[in-house]
Formats: structure tokens, C-alpha cells, sequence
């Protein structure tokens, strides 16, 4: 994976397929103490602890199609090769959470890249609201699609509709730290 | 600076669409969005068709996404499914060939032949180029 953003889409997607209904990601960035943090967090079907001690490894996977699952094991070395860590925790019928910490000036962190694609693609999904905060030093914004739905109704797929979110997003990240990360 | 009272006027202008929507057929354009799809390109790939059925203004269109096809060495892959006909699988896209195809074969009916997944006795056959027999 070349950026975060595209890191955040598969572990969303992840979320999707244990039919979370809200996903809710936080993404922390701070300078002074230099690391960046990110958290997301469902209310899908979670998993037992067997599954949890295994979900790390590459040969483990939900799907039938094949025997391999990259998602968190890519995530996992991004975060490793830049002196971090992933952490998933998870519960069944509660939901799962997955914590991913990197020092934020480390020569090979990947580059944050474009999170308002990765939002606007995870609305694609049917019935799954996305709360977004974007933290930068002190300074923070949120989205939650709940408050979107609640001025066009249930159904966000729409084009103009997911543009507007998409710079919505986009200008709201750029007056907090410049969207230059 | 966005702000809600466009998103307002957006849905005033689109709950015709909606409407209409629910009641006619419409073509379903399905993304492959697994790790492999995303790997590859696939985020891009999603967005510009999604631009370019909002260019279009095409009514009749969803713009779906799905987890991984089977084919990951082929991703980023798009499949078009218009009614009554059937599934079409367009393989490593871009976001210049999905507009390509969402113009030719979304808005037109003409299937983009060059793209296009060939399957000969359950082996692809066209990796890179089309084979013409």
C-alpha cells in the first residue's frame, strides 16, 4: 500500500463484511510529541479470542476463496517499520477495534494520502455510517454521516451528494493542518 | 467553503432522481475492493467513474463496491451488469479506461473489447491485449 488512506479503506472493508453498522475512525496527529495515532472502531460481529490471536498472521482469513489475508498484516509492517505497532482488540457480538501508532517523522511512514476518498468510498457501502475526527495537535474536526443523512435521507449514494462530502472533507482537513501530510 | 445549505439545494435537485430510482432497472457497476483491488489502484479507479456518472448526470446507475473477485494479479477489476444483459468483466483499470467504459458501454451498450476479461476453457487468455482469433 502506498498510503494510509488506502491501509484505512481495507480495514473499513474489514469492518463491512462483519456488518458493522457504524465504523467510527479517529486519526491523531501530533507533532510536539511526534507519532501518529489511529483507531478504528465497529460495532460489527467481532471475533472470539481464538481468531483474535491468529487475525495478525497472513495465512489467516474469513474469505473461502483462498488462504491467504493481507489487510492487518500489511498494516501491521507499515506500522512496525516505522518504530509503531498495531493493536486489535475484539469481542464477539460487540465489535472490534484496531489501534495503529507510528512515529509520525519517521523516514518510512507512509504519506497520510487522500482520507476523503477512502470516506466517500466506505458511504458506498449500504447501511454503514462512518464518524470520521481528525486530530492535529490541538486542533480537530469531525464528520459523521448520521448528520448527512439526516438532511438528504437514507440513501448517500448519489454522485453529487458523495462530491460534496468529498470536498467537505477535504477543505476541513486542509484549514486544520494544511492536508500537506 | 462547503457548506449545509448546498447540501440542501443538492438534495432538492436529486429526490426526483432517487424516486425514480427505486422503480426502473438500473446498471450496476461493481468494483472489486479487497486488499488485492485496493492494492492495485482500485480507489481511484471507484471515484472516477462515480465522476463520471455525475458528469453524465446517468440516473440509472449504481456504483457498487465488492470484496475480492478471485483474480487478484487482474486487479484493479470493474464489472458492468446492465439489465437483461449479461456480466461484463473489465480488468486492470485505471481511471482513464473506467471512464472510457462508463462513457461506451454504460451510456452507449458497446462492450470496450479491449479491457475485457477473455476466458478460454477457465484460463484468462488476455493478460495484456486482446486476442483476436
Amino acid at each position: 500500500m502506498r498510503e494510509i488512506s488506502l491501509h484505512l479503506i481495507d480495514i473499513i472493508q474489514n469492518s463491512v463484511s462483519a456488518k458493522a453498522t457504524l465504523i467510527v475512525i479517529s486519526l491523531e496527529i501530533n507533532i510536539i510529541e511526534d507519532y501518529l495515532k489511529i483507531s478504528i472502531t465497529d460495532n460489527g460481529c467481532g471475533m472470539n479470542d481464538e481468531t483474535l490471536k491468529k487475525v495478525k498472521d497472513p495465512f489467516v482469513t474469513s474469505r473461502k476463496t483462498r488462504r491467504v489475508g493481507l489487510g492487518l498484516s500489511l498494516f501491521e509492517s507499515a506500522c512496525n517499520r516505522c518504530g509503531g505497532y498495531l493493536e486489535v482488540y475484539s469481542k464477539e457480538g460487540k465489535g472490534t477495534e484496531v489501534i495503529a501508532y507510528m512515529k509520525f517523522n519517521h523516514i518510512d511512514r507512509e504519506p497520510i494520502g487522500n482520507i476523503q476518498d477512502t470516506i466517500v468510498s466506505a458511504l458506498l457501502n449500504e447501511n454503514v455510517d462512518i464518524v470520521y475526527k481528525h486530530k492535529y495537535n490541538e486542533e480537530s474536526f469531525e464528520f459523521d454521516s448520521r448528520e448527512i443523512k439526516k438532511i438528504v435521507g437514507e440513501d448517500l449514494n448519489n454522485p453529487e451528494i458523495l462530491g460534496w462530502i468529498q470536498e467537505y472533507i477535504a477543505e476541513n482537513i486542509q484549514n486544520i493542518d494544511g492536508g500537506a501530510f | 467553503m462547503k457548506s449545509i445549505q448546498e447540501l440542501e439545494a443538492i438534495r432538492k435537485k436529486t429526490i426526483d432522481n432517487v424516486n425514480q430510482r427505486k422503480d426502473r432497472t438500473t446498471t450496476r457497476i461493481v468494483v472489486g475492493m479487497a486488499t488485492c483491488g485496493i492494492a492495485a489502484g482500485a480507489r481511484p479507479v471507484l471515484l472516477s467513474i462515480i465522476d463520471e456518472v455525475k458528469k453524465l448526470g446517468l440516473p440509472d446507475v449504481s456504483v457498487v463496491q465488492t470484496g475480492c473477485i478471485g483474480v487478484c494479479r487482474l486487479e484493479p477489476i470493474v464489472e458492468v451488469i446492465r439489465p437483461g444483459e449479461e456480466k461484463v468483466t473489465y480488468i486492470k483499470m485505471t481511471a482513464e479506461k473506467a471512464k472510457r467504459i462508463v462513457d461506451e458501454h454504460v451510456v452507449q451498450g458497446k462492450i470496450v473489447d479491449e479491457y475485457v476479461m477473455h476466458v478460454v476453457d477457465g484460463k484468462v487468455v488476455n493478460d495484456y491485449t486482446v486476442q483476436k482469433d
